[in-house]
């Protein structure tokens, strides 16, 4: 229900036309980019393990731009294009619910954008994927948990939104770009200065994708030492504990935000962008 | 505590704090002060003053928008502050002048959305909508997309989805604004055949045209500078001024006669003077009626010309002229300046 209306409300553009393009195409030519980019570095050593590594860390990567930044996303919609968000607070909804069946509608649009990604690879650019191997129920549980992860992070950027006076649009992509590097999406942690790795192994983000990536291609994954002497389980563990965590500081920084929002009287703060 | 009170505010104020470009220079607006309001089941209350009075500072605080600085307030029982979730399933709020709403999605689709946040049963939000769009005379634009609704419209889609939940208090700030002179006399009719419905209806509007406040309200509350200068009927507010004669004066350029000059003739209770395209109009009190001579001849002195001149009954601009010195158009010049 959240989501359906979500779902009418993320599609609710001008165009439904940009809305495809925006939503599923662009994710799309950056994953083509990225591949010329790989083919001219490593002059055109597809059959390296390091390839689907990259190719399966940034399709799924999209999600984290779908949901986590779309969650955050929804409060600038709702305050400054649509100017309903004053109308949905005094409502008798809990406002996070309303924010994350959101990020749910989000989910399925990136979906789509994710399985063509994915499709793309596997018929045209020697993503090999022995479909025999893949865990599928360990591929489910870690993609259903990582789109929770992400849509609880968009909540936290959601509530930062809501107390920011400018810029509040940059903060889910500045975001979503910064997880992009600490999260070994494109490259493995260990191409990071030592100091600074702990910031990735702190990003639940980071073993989402490693996950992820060792459902579909198993013994590719372990080609690289980042998490290697973890099983899967004990990613599924530290992924899942990172997630609580994550999720539990959320919920508590977006009550906070709230408070100073009405505090401040930002809920129906509206700039001239 | 009462809970017979809709609304009861008690020393309630509010301080904004402005954030200037240098430290040194931040400052704080007191957007309210002091602001002592009780609310009766079943009123229809008016908030009237300026722009810039605080009024939709004071909704944003009833409606739980928005934290109060000072003072607290309680809307059907409930303190808006500290117990948000108490109120918010009791009220709701509409602004005029503005245009919200989820473009793509139709004029049915975007109020049964909002009906279903208050778990409105689907069924009966779908009845409520027609007959609510029937009275507001856009049953016809059901089905439209609302982004292809002209403004007056998607604001009246915005009014109705105030009614829709059948708030026990429903707050209306402006409903008029920025409406054509039909489709505002559409929503003051529905305002008050609403409130006819049911008796523990309580409707609180703010307002800067006089006579909505005069013509719909029960009560009503003048406010200006965020202080809450006089509450009482609309007539018993009139009542006030009924010792004095009322004047309206067309007269050509002053030639220098100002206000001042005015009010220190010592039959003048008040003046206040609009400037015209082709002179002046002046809204005089004064004690008696044969004082009029005396001012005409202070116009005769200068050579400014009376043009016509009117007798007239008091009006809350009269009230709102004694209570603060000028008139609500030169209240407002004088904020922006
Ligand atoms: N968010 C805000 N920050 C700072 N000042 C504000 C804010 N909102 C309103 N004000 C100021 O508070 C005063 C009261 O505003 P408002 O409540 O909107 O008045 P009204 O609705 O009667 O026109 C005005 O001087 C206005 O400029
Ligand atoms: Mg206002």
């Amino acid at each position: 229900m959240a989501a359906w209306l979500g779902w009418v409300i993320e599609s609710n553009w001008t165009d439904p036309f940009l809305f495809a393009v925006y939503s599923i195409v662009k994710p799309i030519s950056g994953a083509a980019i990225l591949v010329v980019m790989y083919g001219i570095v490593t002059q055109g050593n597809f059959d390296s393990a390091l390839f689907p590594y990259i190719y399966l860390g940034n399709a799924f990567y999209i999600y984290v731009g779908a949901v986590m930044t779309g969650v955050s996303w929804a409060v600038v919609d709702d305050r400054e294009h649509y100017k309903t968000l004053k109308y949905m607070y005094i409502a008798p909804i809990y406002i996070p619910l309303y924010l994350l069946g959101r990020g749910v509608a989000r989910f399925i649009t990136g979906s789509i954008a994710v399985f063509i990604t994915l499709a793309a690879g596997i018929l045209f650019l020697n993503v090999k994927i022995n479909f025999a191997e893949v865990d599928w129920l360990l591929f489910f549980v870690t993609l259903i948990l990582g789109v929770v992860m992400l849509a609880l992070l968009g909540l936290l950027l959601a509530g930062i939104t809501l107390t920011v006076a400018r810029h509040e649009g940059f903060i889910g992509e500045a975001t979503a770009g910064a997880l992009y590097i600490f999260s070994g999406a494109v490259f493995p942690l260990d191409v990071l200065p030592e100091w600074i790795r702990p910031v990735g192994y702190f990003m639940p983000t980071t073993y989402w994708l490693e996950l992820l990536r060792r459902s579909l291609v198993g013994n590719v994954a372990q080609a690289f030492p980042t998490l290697a002497n973890f099983s899967n389980l004990e990613i599924l563990g530290i992924l899942l504990g990172l997630s609580l965590f994550f999720g539990a500081v959320s919920i508590w920084v977006f009550k906070v935000c709230d408070a100073r929002a009405r505090e401040l009287g930002l809920i129906d703060r509206t700039t001239n962008y | 505590m009462s809970t017979s009170l809709a609304i009861e505010t008690k020393d309630l104020g509010r301080i904004y704090k402005l954030r200037g470009s240098k430290k040194e220079t931040r400052k704080e607006l007191v957007a309210l002060q002091d602001v002592n309001l009780t609310v009766e089941r079943g009123e229809l209350f008016g908030l009237l003053g300026p722009n810039g009075a605080g009024k939709t500072t004071l909704i944003k605080v009833l409606t739980t928008l928005l934290s109060p600085t000072s003072g607290w307030a309680r809307v059907a029982g409930a303190d808006v502050h500290a117990e948000p979730d108490l109120v918010r399933p009791r009220i709701n709020m509409v602004s005029g002048g503005e245009s919200s709403g989820y473009g793509l999605l139709t004029v049915r689709e975007n109020l049964w959305m909002f009906s279903q946040f208050y778990g409105v049963p689907s069924k009966e939000a779908n009845e409520r909508i027609e007959a609510l769009l029937e009275m507001v005379g856009m049953k016809d634009r059901i089905h439209t997309k609302s982004s292809d609704l002209s403004t007056g419209l998607r604001q009246k889609m915005n009014i109705v989805r105030g009614f829709l939940t059948d708030p026990e208090v429903l707050f209306l700030d402006e409903p008029t604004l920025g409406l054509d002179v039909g489709a505002s006399r559409d929503v003051r009719k529905f305002i008050i055949e609403w409130l006819k419905a049911d008796k523990e209806r309580t409707l609180l509007l703010t307002t800067h045209y006089m006579v909505e406040a005069d013509e719909l309200c029960d009560r009503v509350a003048i406010i200006n500078k965020g202080r809450v200068l006089a509450c009482d009927t609309p007539s018993a507010l009139k009542h006030r001024l009924q010792k004095d004669v009322l004047f309206e004066i067309q007269v050509s350029p002053l030639n220098g006669l100002n206000q001042q000059m005015l009010v220190d003739q010592p039959e003048v209770t008040k003046a206040a003077i609009t400037e015209t395209e082709t002179g002046a109009k002046l809204s005089l009190g004064l004690v008696e009626e044969s004082a009029l001579a005396r001012v005409i001849n202070l116009f005769t002195q200068r050579d400014v010309k009376v043009m016509n001149l009117n007798k007239r009954e008091p009006t809350l601009e009269d009230v709102f002229v004694d209570l603060v010195g000028r008139s609500m158009a030169e209240e407002e010049s004088n904020e922006r300046s």
